[in-house]
């Protein structure tokens, strides 16, 4: 079980209130957390990453554990409290004066 | 009696203003949306309750909303051909968030790159959706005109889009982002002609299409920006604020540019300036009267740097000889300490009989007139910035 925090804006757009939670067969990456969400949530395609590259938009942000893993390789493994569900995946929309 | 809705776009949110078609008495719904930009809502002219809007986000992208019963309830209509329109657990799909430009062999010269502010070359990239423009007769069908600009066409109810990619085919490479982004933010669609759609882009001009969208060329001749190109009279590169056009006189068409408000006669072909006695040519929306096709307003701003009004006075003027000659509209708009601006969408006219004029500013203003500009009353004070007006009224 993975647990997914989405930013505010998305909630809504997914119709969920608080943590989504999705179940992930195989390596738990950002790639397939992401995959998972928008199989769930067709309606977030393009929200988080592009619809064609698949990068990260710019002004979001993947947090977890305390890290910032943005930057990680998106087919790196997750920590592992947070593929237990121990702790959550949050998505959040970075700080840029809105 | 007649119903009259508006849509108004802003900052942070839409909102759907409704009377009956006295136009006195205002309600207000909102705000949908909260916390997006709404860059532009439009109904279908084929069915008033089909709308379309442009919902937007730095952080989280384009979204495009569809409303099939006038506003009530919204949804994304996207989800690819022959699938079921929603998940198994009735969650709609999202394909119709995605704008994707034409890199295909076969439609043309898809280009990778138009001119950047410093005049070197910069791959196009998607940004938002600045302006909606349902079809005349099938509401399935629906224009969007993106930033960096592009001209998009769903003919499925916004569920997918695509490019018609020969406008960048027409000089493309040239093209070059104002100060807003490179957006295309007007197309009108010929009512009499079919294949015939004109779109304007900030900053490359004017562009017509006579087969209904798969060849174009820049219709620019007699447009000068003798502080914004270095070869004044360019075929391509001006900054077009807005066009407008009469639906009973399509051959005849008014711009606001940059600076200068002009006029054509000839569908395009060549245009001549109708600035007049204008106290500033610079602004951003232009329309024309619905029932007087050499009626013509638009809303001066001071300059290109301080964009508010000039003297803090907000004035509306108008021209009932289709340019050159313009009065100023003041009554019941603020005539002193007013510093806002009214943006290229947001100004609309109704079809009633007096015509109304509406129009949103910067300040969250929305202002009306049921007597074509005689008297002006707010319908609402305090909304965020409004981005656009477009007005329905519904029978």
């Amino acid at each position: 079980m993975i647990r997914v925090v989405l930013p505010a804006h998305l909630k809504t757009l997914a119709r969920v209130n608080g943590e989504v939670i999705l179940e992930i067969e195989g390596p738990v990456t950002q790639r397939t957390i992401l995959d998972a969400l928008e199989e769930r949530y067709p309606m977030l395609r393009g929200t988080v990453r592009d619809h064609v590259t698949l990068k990260r938009r710019a002004f979001v942000r993947f947090f977890a554990c305390e890290q910032d893993l943005s930057h990680e390789s998106s087919d790196t493994l997750v920590p592992e409290s947070v593929a237990s569900g121990a702790e959550p995946f949050l998505i959040i929309g970075a700080m840029a004066g809105g | 009696m007649s119903r009259v809705r508006l849509l108004a776009g802003t900052k942070k949110g839409a909102f759907i203003l409704t009377s009956d078609g006295t136009r006195k008495k205002w309600e207000v719904n909102g705000p949908l949306f909260g916390g997006w930009e709404m860059y532009h809502l439009k109904g279908s002219p084929a069915d008033p309750n089909r709308l379309y809007a442009s919902q937007t986000s730095s952080w989280f992208g384009q979204i495009i909303q569809r409303s099939d019963d006038g506003g009530k309830t919204w949804y994304q209509p996207g989800t690819p051909p022959g699938e079921p329109t929603t998940t198994p657990d009735g969650m709609p799909k999202g394909e119709s968030n995605k704008f994707v430009y034409d890199t295909s062999a076969t439609s043309g010269q898809p280009l990778t790159t138009h001119q950047w502010y410093d005049g070197t070359q910069h791959p196009w990239e998607f940004k938002r959706v600045w302006h909606l423009e349902p079809s005349l007769s099938d509401p399935d069908t629906v224009f969007a005109g993106v930033e960096d600009a592009a001209l998009f066409r769903s003919t499925n109810g916004g569920q997918t889009w695509h490019e018609l990619a020969g406008l960048r085919g027409a000089k493309g490479q040239l093209w070059q982002p104002g100060a807003g982004g490179m957006c295309l933010h007007t197309i009108m669609l010929d009512s009499k002609n079919p294949q015939r759609i004109f779109i304007a882009i900030s900053a490359a001009g004017v562009f017509r299409t006579d087969d209904a969208g798969k060849t174009w060329r820049p219709v620019n001749r007699g447009l000068k920006s003798q502080y914004e190109l270095p070869d004044s009279d360019a075929e391509v590169g001006h900054c077009v604020h807005r066009i407008a056009m009469h639906p009973a006189k399509p051959n005849v068409l008014f711009m606001q540019k940059h600076w200068d408000v002009m006029r054509s006669d000839d569908a395009g072909e060549s245009w001549h300036e109708i600035s007049g006695n204008l106290p500033t040519d610079f602004g951003f929306p232009i329309h024309v009267h619905a029932h007087e096709p050499e009626t013509v307003y638009v809303i001066p701003i001071k300059s290109d740097s301080e964009h508010y009004v000039p003297e803090g006075k907000l004035r509306v003027y108008r021209s009932r000889t289709g340019g050159n000659e313009w009065e100023a509209l003041t009554n019941g708009l603020p005539q002193h300490d007013c510093y806002v601006n009214i943006l290229r969408d947001a100004m609309a006219v109704d079809s009633l009989d007096p015509c109304g004029i509406y129009f949103g500013t910067t300040g969250g203003q929305v202002y009306g007139s049921a007597d074509a500009g005689d008297h002006w009353v707010p319908i609402v004070r305090d909304l965020p910035a409004v981005l656009s007006v477009e007005v329905q009224v519904i029978p």
